[in-house]
């Protein structure tokens, strides 16, 4: 008899037996790091579900102008264009300051963390500026259900890239107090996946906003 | 043993974000692809949304498939989720997030659209109401 008869004979359909003897010798849970990771990476799909009912509604009222001014009226697409590559480039610094943290160059992360920070500020400079000309001509988000659904989709990225920059400012302390420690690594690499969804969130957002807005 | 343990772990499972490689030069090369590949999509789709080279009804189907196409870089560039073995419990939760994404964006202007079509004429509603 072979040893797959065997294995479905005695109650192992799967072959974990054999396995367990060579590679997968699951002894006790994960490593932290790992654990860490998947559980904020599921919160990061929670908070991308989150987002999709804010696209959801957009989608669902972006037709709804109550005679108040279209997307195609308001939205500049230079300014978008400068956001979105402020955010890009933060990503790519954000990139470099995990770089640094695992090859344990505390300059190079502060330099690198710093610049991120810089343009998630500017990014926010940029929306805000944007916001407050909309509501000066008289688009704010009471004016129609399209304008409320507008400023409470990109508001909320806002919000996440505000929270993103609080959260640098506390690593960069952290690093500068602490150091490179496991834990303090561990917070690292949330951070750093927190930052990189912002962006993909972003991709949607110019795409389906401002995109569509004025193109279509 | 426990030292065994862990290297086997460490092995086996990779948290999102973290990479195989360890070495320095290649991950910043593979940042810097990520962002120029990020950059070219995004300036074709800023491009494609304001021309009038291409034929207008495409522009919101390039553009959708230009987003995907940005996600998909940033994901396997900056968040290194990969299809390798050792990424299965990432991939899986992100399959997961997806299908709840597109049920709920697709459902919400599905049965949306649908009211919109079966909804009275609103001069009729008023009409009813007086």
């Amino acid at each position: 008899m072979t040893d797959t008869t065997l294995a479905f004979g005695q109650g192992d359909p799967h072959h974990l037996r054999g396995m367990q003897e060579s590679v997968l010798a699951h002894d006790g849970p994960a490593p932290k790091r790992i654990v860490t990771g998947y559980g904020f990476w599921i919160f990061l799909l929670s908070d991308i579900v989150m987002f999709s009912c804010f696209f959801a509604s957009y989608a669902v009222l972006v037709g709804q102008t109550a005679g108040g001014p279209r997307g195609s009226q308001l939205f500049d697409l230079k300014t978008v264009a400068v956001e979105t590559g402020c955010l890009l480039l933060s990503s790519f610094t954000c990139g470099l300051a995990s770089i640094a943290a695992d090859v344990r160059n505390e300059r190079g992360f502060q330099a690198a963390m710093a610049v991120t920070c810089v343009l998630g500020l500017a990014f926010l400079a940029l929306e805000g500026r944007e916001f407050a000309d909309f509501v000066a001509r008289g688009a704010g988000p009471t004016r129609s259900a399209f304008l409320s659904s507008f400023f409470a989709l990109v508001g909320c990225h806002g919000l996440h890239v505000s929270a993103g920059i609080l959260w640098l400012l506390t690593m960069m302390a952290q690093v500068f107090a602490k150091g490179f420690r496991a834990d303090i690594l561990r917070r690292l690499l949330c951070f750093a996946l927190f930052w990189h969804a912002l962006d993909i969130i972003w991709v949607a957002v110019f795409s389906v906003v401002y995109l569509f807005g004025s193109a279509v | 043993m426990s030292n065994q343990i862990q290297e086997m772990h460490n092995r086996l499972d990779v948290a999102p974000g973290d990479e195989e490689e360890v070495r320095v030069g290649p991950r910043l090369l593979g940042y810097a692809v990520g962002l120029g590949l990020a950059i070219l999509l995004t300036a074709t789709s800023f491009f494609v949304a304001d021309t009038d080279l291409v034929w207008q009804p495409s522009i919101p189907v390039a553009i959708v498939v230009l987003a995907i196409a940005q996600m998909g870089v940033h994901l396997v560039f900056f968040l290194h989720i990969t299809t390798g073995a050792d990424n299965t419990n990432n991939v899986l939760a992100l399959g997961f997030g997806l299908l709840i994404v597109f049920l709920v964006i697709g459902g919400s202007l599905w049965i949306m659209a649908n009211l919109n079509h079966n909804m009275m004429p609103m001069d009729q509603i008023m009409k009813m109401q007086r």
